[in-house]
């Protein structure tokens, strides 16, 4: 894997999602199986069997009621940095099949390399990576819809959320053709971003003190999914409910959640 | 695999591991090829091919 | 019929007798292939795998085979590179055995994969920091010592070794074994060790993770020292099992006391680190990732402490105190039944270290994954029995496997 380190213009594209806003509606799925080309099937009964690159989980604090709480998570990659790009799927991938792109943060998928030995799959705690069980067969005439910008998967092999990184490339070249240097905040977002209609995905460059990100991880009451594996994830959730940041790591019963700096 | 693949690059890991891999295939290949070269010039020289071991 | 194909001095049942149970596990093969057919051409969706069980009975019996298959290296690596020169009376049959085991793992490789035919892509775009890489490509290099092995054997046949050419060429493979030998204790040692660093290097799974040295985790050692010890036992069984299928002593009982004395020593020193392993991880990698020990053998309807205890007490504690004793060593009922032990301690150790791992949840809101195969993964995990079973009957007729079989059982 080659590596290209530092120089200007290394982004770290993150997210931030409030969970106390999220009302499960499932926007952000649609729209991302839309923006995406994901494939379904006429029956989608087993979800085990079922790609969602984003996915809405529903917690619960378990309670009686009238202490009953529930919280949606949406899940996309985590898009994990681990230590130095050593992500959990990145590392494993015998074919060089995915990446961790140093200059935006990204871990991608290239379909047409990967041979769909599933072992990045065997290495994702989030399941956030789905394996095209069956041939893409959209109903006839949805072909026309399909996004042009985005490559359907063949049977066989793996795919997951890229952070829309098509909508990257068409900004970078749009910024450059702009003569601007920086692609502007919202210049690039996220179909699950713009597609929430409460606005609690918020997306951009974790490292940049101009985008919303940047303020919004450091909040109270945000953290991460299984911080403790050492993931390093880029997408940051937020909650006031203690019930709810627990439920973003395991914890032994004598332990507290730890505290997110 | 190959230092012309545009993955390969020259680093300790690279050469480690291509570098047992290359050496294991060499030696296999060294081996059969002296095995049935000898073979040939064994069965060159002539003799009924029986009573050797 | 073909007697003219038999080994000297032995003696075989009649082509007839031998062809009935051919057909019948030919049958159970072409069942296999019908089954392997359909998931090449159809897709991995023939399969009950998904998305939560990417790895399922297929990398098990893969896992396994290869581990049972490790008798081959290690009696290779204890005759030639060792000097325990009695095993030159079994080895051939390790041999055979570890090719079976290999090939079918190759086999069952080339079946799991969802693009079948950009399989060389693993060689061509490899990446040299995935454990799957190092097992892919050791893997298939041991294949090739193990083919280099068992050519001469095929040579040795009575009509083949006519051949004046085939006579030199297997005379110079036997002289130059050691080489190959040692070229493939090298590999078995890198592709044994990296199938067990396959799961433990996923650290977002606490379940398999384990710490190690350098790049290795430590189940990378635990792989390679278990395949060292339990490799043998399954040598050792399938021999006695053809010993009672054709009712003829085949090997001495000091070979088999040697190789069964040290496997059990090797299963002895394995077990310990084992479980020093097991307690390092129950007690401070597992805590440090928010896990106790039983939160991954509990809440779920097949996985419980159970396969813990047999794993390593029924299947490494029994068969080790017994294969290290004179006396069980010496009785051939109490040491088959160690054998029996050892490889399924060697096998509920593989199937933990895949299926397990996929298993169990790891988001606290995350469920259990419990999965069944489908018919044609389960036919297509019998093939590769039904495939052994045909080579080693075939290369039993007419191949001078075992050594001593004229002299214990000589001709009336």
């Amino acid at each position: 894997m080659k590596q290209e380190h530092g120089g200007n213009g290394t982004r770290k594209y993150g997210m931030v999602i409030d969970l106390d806003l999220c009302t499960g509606c499932g926007s952000c799925m649609v729209a991302c199986m839309a923006e995406n080309n994901v494939p379904f099937r006429e029956d989608e009964t087993d979800k085990l069997k079922s790609i969602t690159w984003m996915r809405v989980y529903k917690l619960t604090n378990g309670k009686p009621y009238p202490e009953t709480d529930i919280c949606y998570l949406p899940r996309p990659c985590q898009h994990c940095e681990g230590s130095h790009g050593h992500s959990p799927c990145v590392s494993v991938c015998p074919a060089t099949a995915t990446d961790y792109d140093s200059q935006t943060g990204i871990v991608s998928q290239i379909y047409t390399r990967c041979f769909g030995c599933r072992y990045c799959m065997a290495a994702c705690p989030y399941h956030a990576r789905y394996f095209n069980w069956y041939d893409p067969i959209w109903p006839e005439g949805m072909e026309k819809y399909l996004n042009p910008n985005v490559s359907p998967r063949m049977r066989g092999v793996v795919e997951k959320c890229s952070f829309c990184f098509h909508r990257y490339q068409a900004a970078k070249d749009k910024a450059y053709l702009d003569g601007q240097k920086e692609i502007e905040e919202d210049a690039y977002q996220t179909a699950c971003t713009q597609a929430c209609p409460a606005g609690a995905i918020t997306f951009g460059d974790l490292d940049n003190p101009d985008h919303a990100v940047h303020k919004l991880k450091k909040q109270p009451g945000a953290f991460r999914l299984l911080e403790r594996l050492g993931t390093n994830t880029k997408v940051y959730y937020v909650s006031s409910r203690e019930w709810v940041r627990r439920a973003g790591d395991n914890y032994l019963k004598t332990e507290g959640p730890k505290k997110v700096v | 695999m190959f230092p012309f693949n545009f993955e390969w690059i020259w680093d300790m890991s690279h050469m480690v591991f291509m570098g047992g891999l290359w050496y294991a295939l060499i030696i296999l290949g060294i081996g059969m090829t002296y095995c049935i070269v000898k073979a040939a010039i064994d069965t060159a020289k002539g003799g009924d091919g029986h009573g050797h071991h | 019929m073909d007697s003219a194909l038999i080994p000297n001095g032995v003696r075989r049942c009649s082509l007839g007798k031998f062809l009935v149970p051919l057909a019948v596990v030919g049958a159970v093969l072409l069942w296999g292939v019908y089954a392997m057919l359909l998931c090449w051409f159809k897709g991995l969706n023939q399969t009950n795998m998904n998305d939560n069980y990417g790895f399922a009975l297929w990398i098990w019996a893969d896992l396994a085979v290869i581990a049972l298959g490790g008798g081959a290296f290690f009696t290779g690596f204890l005759k030639y590179l060792i000097g325990k020169d009695e095993l030159k009376h079994i080895i051939n049959y390790a041999v055979l055995i570890g090719f079976i085991c290999y090939s079918s793992a190759l086999l069952i490789l080339a079946i799991d994969i969802g693009q079948p035919l950009r399989g060389w892509f693993i060689f061509w775009h490899a990446n040299v920091h995935s454990m799957l890489t190092e097992v892919a490509f050791c893997l298939s290099c041991y294949f090739m010592v193990l083919t280099i092995e068992y050519i001469p054997l095929i040579l040795e046949n009575r009509q083949i070794d006519k051949v004046p050419f085939f006579h030199h060429l297997s005379h110079n493979m036997h002289g130059t074994m050691a080489v190959f030998a040692a070229t493939g204790a090298f590999l078995s040692f890198f592709h044994q060790g990296s199938l067990g660093g396959v799961a433990g290097v996923l650290f977002g799974r606490p379940f398999a993770y384990r710490e190690g040295l350098f790049i290795w985790p430590w189940t990378f050692f635990l792989f390679t020292w278990s395949a060292a010890a339990y490799g043998p036992c399954f040598t050792l069984l399938v021999t006695r099992i053809t010993e009672a299928v054709t009712g003829k002593k085949l090997v001495k009982d000091n070979v088999v006391e040697l190789l069964a004395k040290i496997s059990g020593w090797m299963m002895t020193t394995y077990i310990i680190a084992k479980i020093i392993d097991t307690l390092y991880w129950a007690n401070v990698t597992a805590p440090s990732k928010g896990f106790n020990l039983i939160d991954f053998y509990s809440n779920n309807g097949f996985y419980g402490i159970w396969i813990l205890v047999m794993e390593i007490i029924l299947g490494g504690i029994v068969p080790a105190a017994i294969l290290i004793t004179d006396k069980g060593r010496k009785s051939p009922v109490v040491r088959t039944v160690a054998f029996v032990l050892a490889v399924i301690g060697v096998s509920v150790n593989r199937w933990v270290m895949v299926l397990q791992v996929m298993a169990v949840p790891v988001m606290p809101f995350d469920q259990w994954a419990l999965y069944y195969p489908s018919w044609q993964e389960v036919a297509t995990t019998i093939l590769p029995v039904a495939y052994g079973i045909i080579l080693i009957m075939i290369s039993y007729r007419y191949l001078p496997i075992f050594p001593q079989e004229a002299e214990l059982n000589p001709a009336e």
